[in-house]
């Protein structure tokens, strides 16, 4: 907004945001903080901030007992998987419904939302029950599959939204300028497209990977997930402090940065398109 | 632009779409409805045979179906009231003119990407454990007893972990509201000399109305089915357990499958007459 300020006023604004802020941001920086620090000063009284002798050993610990990078390497192909998968089921669609609408579209729309809407615990032992009977309990692609039947209302959506910004102007005339629908495909539509594709992508990623329901309820040891590695620290291993701050910077660091670079898409994703 | 060729293939484009969404949905929900009315124990008899509606009945008539209800209330109430009103004031505050804008909202946003599971335990053992969480420092610091915040004040500590995750969320959605309002029409009240309190009232609250009220409905969504959070903290105890937390400990704790089955119908039609508003909105948006 391009209302002049004093800089008093811009002084008070910047001081009460960034203390906010940091408290809102605050439970993560400890768990960052005392994930480097040994066992007796994560729990020292009065706690210590800055002043402690830094450790990696935290990390080599995790790593060695629980085998950490077996639950980051399922968490990287469950989340990515069902992400890749669900972009490949969805981009025909959302082209279609964006570029040959037809009376039903917004139908459809709306009922790809409503099967978002389905409480999973509705479904829970259905689709328990038809893991153990196809024998894919704790599997990786069944993960990968009921992660991707999860999200697709989302990617469809926020595709649809990002397609539908693409004039039909410029194919028009494109294709007065003699373009053959192959060069229109490549040429025009798919650079018009990548930046909708790859903010669905990154967002579609993060609600996978932090997905905690089906995770939790479907794996336990083969196709275990970080969601499920963290809540295996629920006790008594969750009482040693510095452990599990390394187990849980490690778990969400990678999301933490990609988030950061998903803000946008955040708001227009989970809204459905409602809010932008 | 649409021919009779272009339509067929679009049917085409969008089959793979629809048919795996139209199986996800039927197949479940057709078992859990006929599960629903059985009597079904996997571990003690199996099938039991049918029993028309007994396990709707049981469900709401047993002790622990009505202090879930208020349980799920209460958590769904008390996160919703605190993440938008701190919402709107958070958003208000980082539309304002500020230095470092970017690297505050980056930090505001942050705890929405922070898997469930971790949030769950970091505020259950780094800050809620009354011997060495953080709050157990502060309150000795201060001369107070230590609170033991999961057992004697449960339902404000899963209110208050769920409120951190989510806040972010509502703040985010509603400052991009604000940020969408016509700066104009602000300054032409500021000129008429409207002070700011009645600036928010009848500019601002307006123009954010619909953003509040999809705030509300998604965020509903998400919190009737929140399950981590209580899955690591208290397993359910204290008085914390929600109508998804019970339906799950009927269905695969006690592998009660008829019982839980039914009380998943209630859970998908209470989910359905929500989305009912929100689809509304959205749908409204559709035609723009």
């Amino acid at each position: 907004m391009a209302r002049s300020v004093t800089t008093q006023r811009k002084i008070l604004n910047t001081a009460a945001a960034w203390a906010i802020g940091l408290l809102i941001f605050f439970p993560i920086l400890w768990t960052i903080l005392t994930s480097f620090k040994t066992e007796a000063e994560a729990i020292a009284s009065p706690p210590i901030f800055l002043n402690f002798d830094w450790t990696l050993e935290n990390y080599a610990i995790v790593q060695e007992r629980s085998n950490y990078m077996r639950f980051l390497w399922n968490s990287v192909i469950i989340a990515g998987g069902s992400t890749v998968l669900g972009i490949i089921i969805a981009v025909p669609a959302a082209w279609s419904m964006a570029f040959v609408p037809s009376k039903r579209t917004k139908d459809i729309l709306m009922w790809m939302l409503s099967t978002k809407m389905l409480p999973a615990v509705g479904v829970l032992y259905p689709i328990y029950l038809l893991c153990i009977q196809l024998g894919v309990l704790d599997n990786r692609l069944a993960m990968v599959v009921i992660l991707m039947l999860i999200n697709l209302p989302i990617i469809v959506w926020m595709l649809y939204t990002y397609f539908r910004e693409i004039p039909g102007e410029i194919l028009e005339a494109a294709r007065m300028d003699g373009a053959t629908l192959k060069e229109e495909l490549l040429y025009i539509l798919t650079p018009m497209a990548v930046p909708g594709i790859a903010s669905t992508l990154l967002l579609n990623f993060i609600l996978a990977w932090n997905e905690a329901f089906w995770t939790l309820n479907l794996t336990s040891v083969d196709a275990a997930p970080l969601t499920a590695f963290i809540a295996s620290y629920s006790s008594p291993e969750g009482l040693f402090f510095a452990k599990l701050s390394a187990a849980s910077t490690m778990a969400i660091a990678p999301i933490l940065i990609l988030g950061w670079f998903s803000q946008k898409q955040l708001v227009r994703g989970l809204t459905f398109g409602a809010v932008k | 632009m649409a021919t009779q060729h272009s339509r067929s293939a679009a049917r085409i484009m969008m089959a793979p779409a629809v048919f795996v969404l139209l199986v996800w949905m039927l197949v479940p929900l057709t078992m859990t409805l006929y599960f629903s009315f059985k009597k079904y124990l996997p571990l003690r008899g199996g099938d039991l045979g049918w029993v028309g509606f007994d396990n709707y009945v049981r469900f709401v008539t047993s002790s622990a179906f009505w202090p879930a209800v208020q349980t799920t209330l209460v958590i769904v109430g008390g996160v919703l009231l605190i993440t938008v009103v701190l919402g709107i004031l958070l958003a208000l505050l980082l539309d304002q003119p500020m230095w470092g804008q970017g690297v505050v909202r980056i930090l505001v946003i942050a705890p929405f990407f922070v898997m469930p599971t971790v949030s769950a335990l970091v505020w259950k053992n780094m800050f809620m454990d009354p011997v060495n969480g953080l709050f157990a420092h502060l309150w000795r610091f201060f001369g107070a007893e230590p609170v033991s915040w999961l057992s004697d004040a449960s339902l404000a500590s899963i209110i208050m972990i769920v409120s951190w995750q989510w806040l972010p969320f509502a703040t985010l959605i509603l400052l991009t509201a604000i940020q969408s309002l016509d700066s104009e029409q602000l300054e032409a009240a500021e000129m008429d000399g409207a002070p700011p309190l009645k600036r928010f009232y009848h500019i601002i609250l307006p123009h954010m109305s619909r953003a509040i009220t999809i705030v509300i409905l998604i965020q509903t969504i998400f919190l009737l089915a929140i399950f981590a959070e209580i899955f690591v903290t208290t397993g359910g105890a204290f008085g914390t357990r929600t109508l998804t937390y019970l339906i799950y400990q009927r269905v695969l704790e006690s592998q009660n499958v008829g019982l839980g089955s039914a009380g998943g119908v209630y859970a998908i039609i209470l989910a359905n007459i929500v989305a009912l508003f929100l689809m509304r909105i959205v749908g409204k948006n559709l035609d723009a």
